[in-house]
């Protein structure tokens, strides 16, 4: 069992005020904690002082000199391999970018560093985000540092891990079908995955652009939504990115929740979710209610279908996306005797087994003679996922269910068996479809201490709603309920 | 069975991946698996059901007319919110040239080298 995190943005800004630290210090410890810490978890892959330390000096200055802090001012915060920094090495967990180093930072870099963030490093994930508990980097699984013999989650197993074992105070990560949601239950952080357009793709290395979304890990609904709030809003550098302002996320945070409706799906209430998990969850909802909070019983009849959907709308997506690493333009190159020879020999010894898997199903999804009834069938399935949503928010504010069915399992555990591994998604999946957005929260442990995540989904853009239940949730005591 | 070993083999090559010989065997028994179960979409009738090919999410604002206008106050695709935003097409300098080539596993500026791939 780890030491608890013992740094919020909050008591971050109020040590530099009070001069107790100085940002100098702050990272220098932070470091500190990593180097004993991460042999054991493997959360980190790079680190980079260097520019660390060069931004701690900037707010050090900035408090030196009196001047307003910006909302992150001196927050260490770590960043997954998926999301490109400029003259740091992005690996996306994936031997063919091993020693790719991104010429140009992405708008969420930009953005927190602007906001004072000090990015300490880029965080271990599944490669090309693709996985549910980290076991599929190159670079070795990242252990849960809650129960060191489980695993994170995954995607973004090594952000998820970071937090909770205190080695950063707040992280980013991508959620493509639970990628953030997962892990920030199995570790047992709140993690956001904002609504799709939200936040600027700009820079993230894609795995499926209908699905990938930048969203934070931190241990309390307060930070989370201070981070939101710096990555949050248009970008002219990502088409998909929405011009919708930017709420006032703190404010909006406290407003009382009495009166909302909050709707129960008795599709993710079924068969294959864990007892413990089930009950929690349930009290979970439970405690809403007493908060005033109107519980609406409701039916999502397609959300059996989303794993299915999800897994050839996703491996498509992929398969275009990753026919970009081929030896000419950056990462690996495996000499061959022609330039096919050459494409073949870089992708068969640059991918790993997950990976390889998926380009295979997005490809035969997209082929001529297949496209029809896999591709096409599952974008109209997609639409009816949608179609549950925006019908259930016709009910409800907000719809609460398990993040996850299982708390986490063992390294090792589902390897053998790429399916099974799928179906750890089995709830997230649904809001990554429809473009929702949705938090994993804290909602107590199982008997044997492993954590529990219960999860909010609100309307597209509806980031404060979510962000005012999981703060009433969390100020009632919710997460170790 | 769904897939065959002919089947794994000819997407290996569309997607331009080399497989050991112990490889295809794996992954068509774990492509079959996958497959049967998402065979289960063919449990819904989706006849009349339009395909999601956009991901703009209802609400979100700003999307622009499209030019010559749309046939209601809003027009279809701005009101289910599928219209893409555009931005106006100004030219700005982008002098990454040399950064980018740097990360090239071979090049000669201004050009990446690959193996020959015309015989003259």
């Amino acid at each position: 069992m780890s030491a608890a995190p013992t740094w919020t943005i909050g008591s971050v800004r109020d040590a530099l005020v009070t001069k107790r630290t100085s940002a100098r210090q702050l990272a220098g410890d932070f470091y500190t904690r990593i180097e004993r810490r991460n042999p054991e978890l493997n959360a980190f892959l790079a680190l980079c002082p260097e520019r660390a330390y060069a931004q701690a000096d900037r707010v050090d200055a900035m408090i030196a000199q009196g001047q307003p802090l910006p909302p992150l001012a001196g927050v260490p915060v770590a960043i997954k391999d998926v999301i490109s920094t400029q003259g740091i090495r992005t690996t996306c967990g994936s031997k063919i970018l091993e020693n790719y180093t991104p010429p140009y930072d992405a708008t969420a870099i930009e953005r927190l560093e602007k906001a004072g963030a000090v990015i300490l490093g880029k965080t271990n994930c599944d490669e090309f985000a693709m996985g549910s508990s980290n076991e599929n980097s190159a670079y070795g699984p990242v252990r849960n540092p809650v129960a060191l013999d489980r695993v994170p989650g995954g995607s973004s197993g090594g952000s998820a891990a970071a937090v909770a074992a205190g080695l950063a105070v707040a992280s980013l990560g991508t959620d493509t079908g639970g990628s953030i949601r997962q892990p920030g239950a199995y570790c047992g952080v709140p993690a956001m995955m904002p609504t799709y357009g939200c936040v600027s793709r700009y820079g993230l290395i894609a795995f499926a652009s209908s699905l990938d979304r930048i969203g934070p890990f931190a241990t309390n609904i307060a930070d989370v939504a201070t981070v939101m709030a710096v990555i949050a809003g248009h970008d002219e550098n990502d088409s998909t990115s929405a011009s919708v302002a930017v709420p006032d996320y703190l404010a909006e945070m406290d407003k009382p929740v009495a009166g909302l409706r909050i709707g129960i799906p008795e599709d993710y209430f079924g068969a294959g979710l864990d007892s413990e998990v089930e009950t929690k969850v349930q009290a979970g909802i439970a405690l809403l209610e007493k908060l005033g909070c109107q519980r609406v019983p409701l039916k999502m009849p397609h959300t059996d279908y989303a794993i299915a959907t999800y897994y050839i709308v996703a491996t498509a997506e992929a398969s275009s996306n990753l026919a970009r690493y081929d030896g000419v333009r950056y990462g690996l190159r495996v000499q061959g005797n022609t330039l096919m020879d050459m494409y073949r020999k870089t992708r068969e010894r640059g991918f790993g087994p997950e990976v390889k898997r998926r380009i295979m199903l997005g490809t035969y999804a997209l082929s001529s003679g297949y496209y029809d009834a896999y591709y096409l069938r599952a974008q109209k399935v997609r639409s009816l996922i949608a179609r549950d949503f925006a019908e259930a928010f016709e009910k409800v504010d907000a719809i609460l269910t398990p993040t996850a069915p299982t708390p986490a399992f063992r390294l090792g555990e589902k390897t053998a068996d790429p399916l099974e591994m799928y179906l750890a998604d089995i709830y997230t999946v649904t809001g990554s479809l429809a473009g929702v957005p949705g938090i994993s929260v804290p909602c107590g442990k199982t008997a044997g201490g492993l954590p529990i995540g219960m999860q909010i989904f609100a309307r597209h853009f509806g980031e404060d709603r979510i962000l005012q239940l999981a703060r009433a949730f969390e100020s009632a005591g919710g997460f170790s309920i | 069975m769904k897939i065959s070993r002919e089947d794994v083999l000819r997407v290996a090559r569309l997607a331009h991946l080399e497989l050991a010989p112990e490889e295809v065997e794996t992954y068509r028994g774990q492509l079959d698996e996958i497959l049967a179960y998402i065979g289960k979409l063919e449990e819904l009738d989706v006849s009349y059901v339009a395909p999601m090919t956009q991901m703009r999410p209802r609400g979100a604002r700003g999307a622009r007319q499209a030019p010559g206008g749309a046939t209601g106050p809003e027009g279809d695709a701005a009101a289910a919110g599928t219209e893409p935003e555009l931005r106006d097409d100004v030219v700005v300098p982008c002098d990454v040239a040399e950064a980018v080539l740097a990360e090239a596993p071979d090049a000669a500026k201004p050009f990446f080298r690959v193996p020959k791939v015309i015989d003259r």
